[in-house]
Parts: structure tokens; C-alpha cells; sequence
């Protein structure tokens, strides 16, 4: 079998996996891979942007009139928290690159911390909004309405920051696993690429809310 | 073409991926490309038997305009519109979308680059594991009273219909995972492990088919994931996007469908051509014509592919400006389509052409895909579509190159692939009586269907007027060849595994990596890590002596 060739090249490191010849070739890959991941969930929120222009076209005094229940400023609150944890994750990159393994932890507990406040900001928003009936699709109950179609725009927005708010959870998920990894001493300047991909993907969820934000809290 | 050196052919049916570890827990939890692939070979041949036995069963309901069989009618019209939709949903989720990239694309990709795993191999491990739920998924739907909304889904009746929408839209959205992740290793893959010397264009065409199939899972999918989504809270909540009745856009869901199941057609028939690109060079033992106007036609292909999904709804009430700018990008696939076919021409002129049934099906599928194409060319005309659209024309377009397109390249390739896969040849006599008795049969179900689309059968009714009677029993009897053809070729591969090991190394004279290993290959693919140091059908030289063990 095969295991006189794998000898022969020396796999003896164990973050390297079998298939690959070297380091560089791994991390690369990996990179690659979750550049490609990115881009499905770019199209995949794509979907409900797309949606969300054609039917403020479609109902744009209705769009207008419903945003004026989302508390700006407590939106504007979240974003800086969030912005906050992109640049706790992009440090806690820089930590495990450079090998400061119990600075890495204190930041990814920080980007961690930063999420549960978002969560928590959200929870009050939603339960503001589940207590006016301002609610997507059938349960829309909301009294009072001049125009209607209202509940359209409650529809997209549960919808889109729902889906975000998945997001977040997931990445809640995976910075947890990489804060049990570091304190296990996992990473270090040799081997980081968890850390690293993950924090892409920190950023993206950051930067969906970027977009996010303006466009259902800000329509002019 | 070159692995550096060779252990001696002793090697030869000793250990292989097969036998190396026993037992049902070491295949479930492998990560082993072939396996996986192996896996995903008998899954979606089960889908693809499912699938066939829908529709054996909607010709035979169609034999006569009662639907009596034997005195007894044999469905009734509700019953017939589950039939037709789920062997719509079953062929392209289940069957024909994995059916080359995840099962033959997973064996012999990375075997092509010289790898030794996908990779990402617990990624495509996932995969497998993702479509077969989603498989369950749709199993339950069918088993709790179906859905008869077409596979198309189409709002509003889609969205009122009291049938097992949710259940199946639920099913396609999650073998949308499996297909991301799969063209996500892929192109990873393709870009990170080619064995050294192996530039982007001494690739196998294979490896350029499956790399353009790739581009359109990992971007065309997520988009059909999120319409599905919306469908099913329009479903449950009236969200307001697609029912007009609480002031949604039904042709919005055309548009989200179309932008996925167009390119999605693409997905399915490019690893078709990829195939074709390899068979035809092997078999006629000549170097390919036009390598680079082949490898950028599939990409070409690929993106044009994301551009034209408007034809589907030339009728839909869409803008005739948009109808006219996708007929027109419409006619622009014919040309990359058209290049690829006159350079597989070309290849075979003047070759030493060996008709062994992978060429035979390769030979079928130039002839099928052929006018599959050109009678997409109808259908692309603005004019023409609003004649043919709806009727038997599309479905026969449809079939002719997805049947006699894919399939039959799928078939192809199995065949090809066969004893790489087994270490078994199956027998060259009943390959070629059923790629006879598949031809046949294709043709005289589905030619008539042209007929009848072009004379006004609309597709999808239960009824129709007597004066259809005798295409659609001729097309009835042809499904039955069809049937008898596809059930030779089953059997034909099945008791070649009940031999002892008998394949080559390289039966067919190929030149591309695969078929310097042995046959079935070991566990890390080859002894020693191949290097290139030759294109892939450079056929000027002879083989080396081992190869030819």
C-alpha cells in the first residue's frame, strides 16, 4: 500500500492531511474553499435583497410608512457593536498568527461577548415589534395602517435579519469551538487556518448587516 | 501519459480502495473519493430506476386518451399529475443534477489531477450524507400523498395546493446543500491539488467540463435555496412575495426559479460533454481537435448559462424588450454547443476509431444532443416559442438533451469508467445490443413527441383528442424499447461484478492519469505520486510498457 510513498514524503506533521504535499498547499485550499462558501452566501441573501427592491418598488409608501417602527437608533447601536467585533476577530487573527495564545482566547471571548449583545439588542427589537402585531405575513395585526401592504415590508424584514441573525448564532457556534481549540493551545504561528477562516466569515455576517441597516432602517 | 514510475503489475489485484478495510462502518464513515462516489453511484441509480418507473407508468396512461389498461382506467387525473411531477422532481434533483459530478466526477476527478483525495474530503463525505436526507425528505413527501404542482413549482397553484409542496420544496432545498458543497470541493480541487506539471491546460477535458459545472453550483444554487425558502413561508405565512391574491408577483417566482433552473441544465449537461471529450479522443486514438476552444466553450457556456433564463417566460407577460435580449443571448450557447460538437467531428476524422459501446453511446449522444440543440434553437425564437411553448416540442427538446444528452453521456462514462471503478469488464455483446435497443427506443418515444408538440398536444394534460392517439401509443411502445435497453445495461454491468477481478490497468489505450493506476486503484490512488510530463491525449508516442499491463 501506499504507506511507504507517504513516508517517503515525510507526512509526519499532523495538521497536515494526507492529501496534500505541503502547508502552503493546504492553507491555500482551505482559503479557497471558504472564499467559494462566502460567495453562496452572498447569493443566497442576494435572493431576499432582490426581493425586498422589487416590492419597495412595487409598495414604496407602504415601505416607507412600515420602517418608521424600526428604532434607528438601537439599529445604529447594534452596527457599531458589530463593527467592534470584526476588529476584535481581525486582532484575534493577528493573536493566533503571531502566536499569543491567551491574548487569542480573551479576543474571540470578546467577538463572542459582542455577538451576545447584538442578539440581546435584537430580542428587545423583535419583542417590541411582536407586541405591536407588527409581524410578517398572516400575522401581521397591527391597527391603524393608512396604506396598506404593510406587512410586506415586517415580512422581509423578519426574514432578512432572521436570516442574519442564523448567522450569527452559527458563528456564535463556531467561535466557541475555535475559543475550546485555542485553549487547548491549538494555534499558533504554524497552524491557524480556523481561526483565519472563520474570522472571514465573521466578517461577512458583519458586513451583511452593513447592508442591511441602511436599507431597513434608513429608506428615505 | 506519465506517472514517473510504476510499481510492477504484481501489484496488480492485490489491495485496492474495495478491500482495503471491510465492513458497512468503514464505508459510512470513509472519506475516500471512490468510495463516496461509489456511493453516490448506487443512490442516484436507485432515483434514476424510481424515476424511469414514473415514467413508464405516464406513457402507459397515456396509451389511449381513456387511460384504460386491460378494461381499468388506469389513473385517474390527479393521480396522473403526481406521476408526471414526480418524475420531474425525481430525475432532476435526485437523479440527474449528482448524477455525473458527485458519482463518476468524484471518482475520477481526482484520479484525472493525480491527487489523492478531493479536497475536502470530510466536506464531500457531508455531501453524501446531506442528499440523503434530502432524499428522505422527498421520499416522505411522495409517501404522504405527493405534489402535483410540476417540478417547477409554480406559484400561485404551487402556493395554494393542498398537495405536499412544503415536504418536496424542503427536499430540494436541502440537496441544494449537497450540490454546493460537491462543486465547492471541485473547484477547489482543480485549483489546489493538480499533480505536478499539470498546467490548466494539460488538463483532462474532463477535469475543464466539471470545473464549469462547479462555477454554476456554487453560484446558481444558493438562489434556487433562498426561492424555495420564500415558497415555503408564502406557503405557511402568506408572506406576501408570490400570491397575487395578497398582492405578491407569481412571475417574480418565475424569474427566482429560472435564474437557477436554467443555469441548472447547464449543470446537468456539461458533465455530459466532459465525458463525451474524453471517449471520443480515447477511442478513436487521436489527439483531441481544438483542446483550448473545447476548454473555453464549457466556461463560456457556464456563463452565458446565467444570462438567458428569461426564455422560459416568453409568455409569462414579461417585458417583450427582455424577451427579445434573451432570445438573443439564447442563440449565443449554440456557439460554444456547436464548437464543441464540430471539434468532437473533427477529432474522429481520419482516427482509428474502435467501436466499443462507450463510443457507441458517444456516437448516440452527438446525434441526440444534435438535435436537441438544434431544436432548442426553435424554441429560443420568440416568434416559434409562442407556437411551441407548453406542448410535446419542449418536452421532446428537453428529453433529447437531457436523455439523450446526459444520460446517455452518463451511460457513456459509466461504461468508460467501468472497470477502473470494478476491476471488471463487463461483456462488449450485451453492451452493444442495449446501446442498440436504448437508441432505438429513445428516439421513437421522444421523435414522436415532436410531432405531437408541434401539431398542439399541450404537455402536462391528461386528456387529449383522439387524433393523437397513434404518436402517443408510438411513443408509449418506444418507452417500453427505452425500458428494455436501460434494463439490459443494468444487468449487463451487475453480473460482471459476480467474475473474478479481470480489468487492465488500461483497456481502452487512454492517456490520462487514471489509467496508470490499477484497476479498481489503491487506496491513495497511485504507488508513487504521479508528475506530468505529457498532455493528456498525446497519442504520437506509444504507451509506456507498463501502463499497458
Amino acid at each position: 500500500m501506499s504507506t511507504t510513498a507517504q513516508l517517503v514524503q515525510g507526512h509526519h506533521d499532523p495538521t497536515l492531511q494526507h492529501h496534500f504535499h505541503t502547508k502552503e498547499q493546504q492553507f491555500e485550499t482551505s482559503k479557497l474553499g471558504m472564499w467559494l462558501f462566502l460567495a453562496t452566501e452572498i447569493l443566497l441573501f442576494g435572493g431576499l435583497f432582490v426581493g425586498f427592491a422589487l416590492m419597495q418598488q412595487k409598495y414604496p409608501q407602504a415601505f416607507l410608512l412600515a420602517h418608521h417602527h424600526l428604532d434607528r437608533s438601537l439599529g445604529a447601536l447594534n452596527t457599531v457593536v458589530l463593527l467592534l467585533s470584526s476588529f476584535t476577530m481581525v486582532m484575534a487573527v493577528w493573536a493566533a498568527q503571531t502566536s499569543r495564545k491567551k491574548l487569542l482566547v480573551w479576543l474571540l471571548l470578546a467577538t463572542m461577548a459582542c455577538a451576545f449583545i447584538f442578539l440581546g439588542v435584537k430580542y428587545f427589537e423583535y419583542s417590541h415589534k411582536f407586541h405591536e402585531g407588527l409581524l410578517p405575513g398572516k400575522f401581521y395585526s397591527h391597527k391603524g395602517d393608512t396604506v396598506p401592504n404593510q406587512f410586506v415590508f415586517f415580512s422581509f424584514y423578519f426574514m432578512m435579519t432572521g436570516l442574519h441573525g442564523i448567522h450569527i448564532l452559527g458563528g456564535i457556534g463556531a467561535i466557541g469551538w475555535l475559543v475550546i481549540r485555542a485553549l487547548k493551545g491549538d494555534f499558533d504561528a504554524n497552524y491557524y487556518t480556523p481561526v483565519d477562516l472563520i474570522g472571514l466569515y465573521w466578517h461577512l455576517v458583519d458586513l451583511i448587516w452593513i447592508y442591511l441597516f441602511p436599507l431597513l432602517y434608513l429608506i428615505q | 501519459m506519465a506517472a514517473v514510475a510504476h510499481v510492477p503489475a504484481q501489484a496488480h489485484a492485490q489491495t485496492n480502495y474495495l478491500n482495503a478495510q471491510k465492513g458497512v462502518w468503514s464505508w459510512m464513515t470513509t472519506v475516500d473519493h471512490k468510495r463516496i462516489g461509489i456511493m453516490y453511484l448506487s443512490l442516484i441509480s436507485t432515483s434514476f430506476f424510481l424515476g424511469g418507473i414514473f415514467a413508464l407508468l405516464i406513457r402507459l396512461s397515456l396509451l389511449n386518451p381513456k387511460h384504460m389498461v386491460f378494461g381499468k382506467v388506469i389513473f385517474d387525473a390527479e393521480t396522473y399529475n403526481r406521476i408526471f411531477t414526480l418524475h420531474g422532481v425525481v430525475m432532476v434533483f435526485l437523479f440527474i443534477i449528482p448524477s455525473i459530478p458527485a458519482a463518476l466526477g468524484n471518482f475520477v476527478l481526482p484520479l484525472m489531477l493525480g491527487a489523492k483525495d478531493v479536497a475536502f474530503p470530510r466536506l464531500n463525505l457531508l455531501s453524501l450524507y446531506i442528499y440523503f436526507v434530502g432524499a428522505v425528505f422527498g421520499i416522505a413527501a411522495m409517501v404522504t400523498g405527493g405534489v402535483d404542482t410540476g417540478w417547477t413549482f409554480y406559484t400561485p397553484y404551487s402556493t395554494t395546493t393542498n398537495s405536499q409542496v412544503t415536504l418536496m420544496t424542503m427536499a430540494a432545498f436541502i440537496l441544494g446543500f449537497s450540490s454546493i458543497f460537491t462543486g465547492l470541493n471541485f473547484i477547489a480541487t482543480i485549483h489546489k491539488l493538480r499533480a505536478p506539471g499539470m498546467g490548466w491546460f494539460q488538463m483532462p477535458l474532463f477535469c475543464w467540463g466539471i470545473y464549469a459545472t462547479a462555477i454554476i453550483q456554487v453560484l446558481a444554487t444558493p438562489v434556487l435555496g433562498i426561492t424555495l425558502v420564500l415558497l415555503m413561508l408564502e406557503r405557511s405565512f402568506q408572506i406576501g412575495i408570490f400570491d397575487p391574491r395578497i398582492g405578491g408577483d407569481p412571475v417574480l417566482f418565475q424569474h427566482f426559479f429560472w435564474f437557477y433552473s436554467h443555469p441548472a441544465v447547464y449543470i446537468m449537461i456539461l458533465p455530459g460533454m466532459a465525458i463525451i471529450s474524453e471517449i471520443i479522443p480515447t477511442f478513436s486514438q487521436k489527439t483531441i481537435f481544438g483542446y483550448r476552444s473545447i476548454a473555453f466553450s464549457s466556461v463560456a457556456i457556464a456563463l452565458v448559462g446565467f444570462l438567458v433564463w428569461g426564455h422560459h417566460m416568453f409568455v409569462s407577460g414579461q417585458s417583450p424588450l427582455a424577451s427579445v435580449i434573451f432570445s438573443f443571448l439564447t442563440f449565443l450557447v449554440a456557439i460554444p454547443s456547436g464548437i464543441k460538437i464540430f471539434n468532437w467531428l473533427a477529432t474522429m476524422w481520419r482516427g482509428n476509431i474502435k467501436l466499443d459501446a462507450p463510443m457507441l453511446y458517444a456516437i448516440s449522444f452527438l446525434l441526440l444532443f444534435s438535435i436537441g440543440g438544434l431544436t432548442g434553437i426553435f424554441l429560443g425564437a420568440l416568434s416559434v416559442d409562442i407556437h411551441l411553448t407548453d406542448t410535446y416540442f419542449v418536452v421532446a427538446h428537453f428529453h433529447y438533451v437531457m436523455m439523450g444528452g446526459t444520460v446517455i453521456a452518463f451511460i457513456a462514462g459509466l461504461h468508460y469508467w467501468w472497470p477502473k471503478m470494478t476491476g471488471r469488464m463487463y461483456s462488449e455483446k450485451i453492451a452493444r445490443v442495449a446501446c442498440a435497443l436504448t437508441f432505438i427506443g429513445f428516439n421513437v418515444t421522444f421523435m414522436s413527441q415532436f410531432l405531437l408538440g408541434s401539431r398542439g398536444m399541450p404537455r402536462r394534460y391528461y386528456n387529449y383528442l383522439d387524433q393523437f392517439q397513434p404518436l402517443h401509443a408510438f411513443s408509449t411502445y418506444g418507452s417500453w424499447i427505452l425500458g428494455a435497453g436501460l434494463g439490459l445495461t443494468a444487468i449487463c454491468l451487475l453480473s460482471s461484478l459476480r467474475k473474478a477481478p479481470d480489468a487492465p490497468r488500461n483497456p481502452w489505450g487512454g492517456r490520462t492519469l487514471e489509467w496508470t493506476t490499477q484497476s479498481p486503484p489503491i487506496e491513495h490512488n497511485f504507488d508513487v505520486d504521479p508528475v506530468l510530463t505529457h498532455g493528456p491525449y498525446d497519442y504520437r508516442k506509444p504507451l509506456p510498457v507498463e501502463v499497458e499491463a
